[in-house]
C-alpha cells in the first residue's frame, strides 16, 4: 500500500474577527483544514466568504483570533513576527491575483529576490536557478526584462517562479489566474500544478474559476467563514 | 551589494525628480554651510593673525606687588596699581632684560621684545593729533610682530628707520591727518618738552584703532623723550602654539610675578563677537540643512505609500520588518553620501571663488579679497548635521513602512 504524502500544512479551528466595533465581523468561525504535499487544492466559495483571509492565515500574513496553524509539523500561530517571517522565507510561496512584481526590477531579479534573502545558494547559484525557474515557465528569452515591460500573462508567470524559488513546500495562490484571459489562465494553472506536482509542493488555491477548481485534486467549498 | 541596498536603490532612483529634490536641498545645505564656516572663521582667523602680528600673543606688565619692596617702590613714586581682587602691581616692567632672559625658559615663547609706551603730542606743519609712542629696539620688535611686513616700502624704509636715530615709524591714518609723507618732521610734544623727529617709515596694520594713533621709535629716543631711563611698559611676546598662550601666559604669571595676559583675553570682545556671527550663519545655514531633510521626509514618504505593495510582496517572500526599515534607510543614506560628497565639492568651489572676490575693508584689519579658512571641521560639521536631520526625517517614514502588516496590504486595509 503507497504511503500517504506528508503533511505540509496543517489548521485547526481557526478563528478570524476583521474590522472593529460595530463593524466588526466574524469571518472564519472554526476552520479546520490540511494540505499533502504533492496535492493541489482548491477553496472555492462566493466572495466574502473568507477564502482569501484563510489564506493569508495560512500563509502567516495574518494572525488569527483562534485556532492553530501548523507549518511541517511546527505550530506557527503563536509565534511572533520574526519567526513567521522567517517560516513564510523558506515553507510558502505565494501568488497573488495581481501579481504583486516589484516592477523597476528585471524577472531574473524578482526570482532571485527570495533567494537573496534566504541566502542559501551563492550568487551564481542562485542567479541559474532563476534562468531555470524562468525557462520552466516559458520566459527564458525575457530574463533581463523589467516586470512592466512584461504582459500580464507574463508577469503571473515571473509571479509563479518567485514562488517556486525557494523551494517550499507549500505553495499559496490567491485568484492567480482572475485577472488572466482563459489562454494565460490556463497556462498559469497548468505550471502551478506542474511545478508543483514534480517538486512535491502542496498548492492551495483560492479561485472562482469553477474549471479551474475541477482540474485540483481537492476542493474545498466555503460559505459564511465555515467550509460546507 | 546586499539585496536591501540593491532594492533601496531601485526605489530611490525610480523617483528621480524627488530623489534630486532631496539631493539638492542635500548639497545645498552643506555647501552653504562650509562656504558661510569657511568666510566668518576667514575673517576671525584674519583678525587673528592681524593682532598677533601687531601686538604679539602675550603681553607682560605690571610686577605684582612684593611686599618688601612696596615700601620703597611706594616711598617716593604712585606706582602702586588696586587691583579688584586686591592685589597690587608695581606698573610696567622694571627690568625687562633679566625678564626676557627668564622667558627663554618657557617652551612655547619664541621671542620677546621689551616696549616703552606714553602718550605724546604729534605736530606737524599742519595740525596736532593725540598720539601713543612706542619705544622699540627693532631687531627685537621684528621677532615677535609683523611690522617688517606691516612697513610700506619693506627693508629699505627699515633701513631707514635703523639708521637714523631720531627716525620714526608712523601709523598710516596718523600719518594722514597730519598729512606725513616719508622725509617729513615731525614734532613730538610732552608737556612742556619738544622733541623733533623724522618720519622715516610709514606702517599700516589695517587695524584703524593702532594705525591713528601709534608711531614707533626708537627705544633710546622713547626714554628720552618720555623721560623713563629704565624699565618698559610691557613686555610683547610671540610663541609657537598660539592657542596655548592662555596656559603660557598663566605660568608666566605665576613663575615671574609679572601680569601676563594672552591674547585671547586681550581681544575677547572682538573674538566673541567672531563666535557669535559664526554660530548665527550656522544656525541660518542649518536651516538648510533642515529643508533638506524635510525634503527626504516627503521623498521617502511618498516612496513609502507607493510602495506598500512591494513592502507587502517583500514581507511574504520573508523579509523582516528591519530590512524594510534598512530599505529606507539606506535610501536616505545613498542621498546623505551623494549629497555630502557633491555638497562637500561645492562647499569648496565656491569658498575658493568666493577668496577671489574683491573686497576692500579696513577697520579691525585691511584687506582687498574676501577673507576664507580652509578648515576640515568645517567639511565634518557640515556633513554631521547634515546626516542628523536627514536620518532624523527618514526614521519615521522607514519605521512606517516596517510597520505595514502584510495581510492588511494585501487586503487592501492597510493604514
Amino acid at each position: 500500500m503507497a504511503e500517504a504524502p506528508s503533511l505540509a500544512l496543517r489548521c485547526t479551528e481557526l478563528h478570524r474577527y476583521l474590522g472593529e466595533g460595530d463593524g466588526r465581523v466574524h469571518v472564519l468561525k472554526g476552520v479546520s483544514f490540511e494540505a499533502r504535499r504533492g496535492q493541489v487544492y482548491a477553496i472555492v466559495g462566493p466572495s466574502g466568504c473568507g477564502k482569501s483571509t484563510l489564506l493569508y492565515l495560512l500563509g502567516l500574513l495574518d494572525q488569527p483570533d483562534g485556532g492553530s496553524i501548523e507549518i511541517n509539523g511546527h505550530t506557527m500561530s503563536n509565534s511572533d513576527d520574526l519567526a513567521r517571517t522567517a517560516a513564510r522565507g523558506a515553507h510558502i510561496g505565494f501568488v497573488f491575483q495581481f501579481h504583486f512584481l516589484m516592477l523597476e526590477f528585471t524577472a531574473l531579479e524578482n526570482v532571485m529576490m527570495p533567494m537573496r534573502k534566504l541566502a542559501k545558494l551563492a550568487p551564481a547559484d542562485m542567479e541559474a536557478r532563476a534562468h531555470q525557474l524562468l525557462e520552466s515557465v516559458g520566459l527564458g528569452e525575457k530574463t533581463h526584462r523589467l516586470g512592466t515591460q512584461l504582459s500580464g500573462g507574463e508577469q503571473q508567470r515571473v509571479a509563479v517562479a518567485r514562488a517556486l524559488a525557494n523551494e517550499p513546500s507549500i505553495i499559496l495562490a490567491d485568484e492567480p489566474t482572475g485577472n488572466l484571459d482563459v489562454k494565460n489562465s490556463g497556462m498559469v494553472f497548468d505550471l502551478l500544478t506542474r511545478l508543483a506536482k514534480d517538486h512535491g509542493q502542496a498548492v492551495i488555491l483560492v479561485t472562482h474559476n469553477p474549471e479551474i477548481a475541477q482540474r485540483c485534486d481537492v476542493i474545498r467549498p466555503m460559505r459564511d467563514g465555515l467550509f460546507v | 551589494m546586499s539585496p536591501n541596498f540593491h532594492i533601496a536603490y531601485r526605489f530611490l532612483t525610480a523617483k528621480k525628480r524627488a530623489m534630486l529634490m532631496s539631493l539638492s536641498c542635500t548639497v545645498l545645505g552643506v555647501g552653504l554651510f562650509i562656504l558661510t564656516q569657511a568666510t566668518t572663521s576667514g575673517f576671525e582667523e584674519f583678525f587673528i593673525k592681524t593682532i598677533l602680528g601687531t601686538d604679539g600673543a602675550i603681553r607682560i606688565e605690571d610686577k605684582f606687588q612684593d611686599t618688601l619692596r612696596v615700601m620703597s617702590a611706594s616711598a617716593g613714586t604712585d606706582f602702586e596699581v588696586s587691583q579688584r581682587d586686591g592685589v597690587k602691581y608695581i606698573e610696567g616692567v622694571e627690568e625687562p632684560k633679566a625678564l626676557i632672559k627668564e622667558l627663554k625658559n618657557f617652551s612655547n615663547v619664541i621671542a620677546a621684545a621689551p616696549v616703552l609706551r606714553g602718550s605724546v603730542q604729534i605736530r606737524s606743519s599742519f595740525k596736532n593729533e593725540t598720539a601713543q609712542i612706542f619705544g622699540i629696539e627693532i631687531d627685537e620688535q621684528l621677532r615677535v610682530s609683523d611690522l617688517g611686513k606691516q612697513v610700506i616700502g619693506g627693508s629699505g624704509a627699515l633701513a631707514r628707520f635703523r639708521e637714523n636715530e631720531a627716525g620714526a615709524i608712523v601709523g598710516r591714518v596718523l600719518a594722514d591727518r597730519l598729512q606725513l609723507e616719508v622725509g617729513n618732521s615731525i614734532q613730538v610734544v610732552i608737556g612742556s618738552e619738544l622733541t623733533r623727529l623724522r618720519v622715516t617709515t610709514i606702517f599700516e596694520t589695517g587695524v584703524q584703532d593702532i594705525d591713528k594713533v601709534r608711531l614707533y621709535v626708537h627705544m633710546s629716543q622713547a626714554r628720552s623723550i618720555l623721560k623713563k631711563p629704565t624699565g618698559v611698559s610691557f613686555v610683547q611676546v610671540s610663541v609657537f602654539d598660539r592657542d596655548r598662550a592662555p596656559q603660557t601666559a598663566a605660568h608666566i604669571q605665576w613663575v615671574l610675578h609679572h601680569h601676563a595676559v594672552a591674547w585671547q583675553v586681550r581681544e575677547k570682545t572682538w573674538l566673541e563677537t567672531f563666535y557669535a556671527l559664526k554660530l548665527s550663519s550656522a544656525i541660518t545655514v542649518s536651516i538648510f540643512t533642515l529643508i533638506a531633510g524635510l525634503a527626504m521626509f516627503n521623498t521617502l514618504a511618498m516612496i513609502v505609500l507607493e510602495k506598500t505593495k512591494d513592502i507587502a510582496i517583500l514581507r511574504s517572500m520573508g523579509y523582516e520588518r528591519s530590512d524594510i526599515t534598512r530599505i529606507f534607510l539606506w535610501q536616505a543614506v545613498i542621498v546623505l553620501l551623494v549629497g555630502a560628497v557633491v555638497g562637500c565639492l561645492v562647499g569648496a568651489g565656491t569658498t575658493y571663488a568666493v577668496s577671489h572676490l574683491p573686497l576692500h575693508l579696513t577697520g579691525i584689519f585691511k584687506t582687498d579679497t574676501f577673507q576664507v579658512y580652509w578648515s576640515p571641521w568645517h567639511y565634518l560639521a557640515a556633513v554631521t548635521t547634515a546626516a542628523i536631520m536627514v536620518m532624523i526625517a527618514s526614521l519615521f517614514p522607514a519605521r512606517r513602512a516596517a510597520r505595514f502588516e502584510p495581510g492588511d496590504i494585501v487586503r487592501g486595509t492597510a493604514q
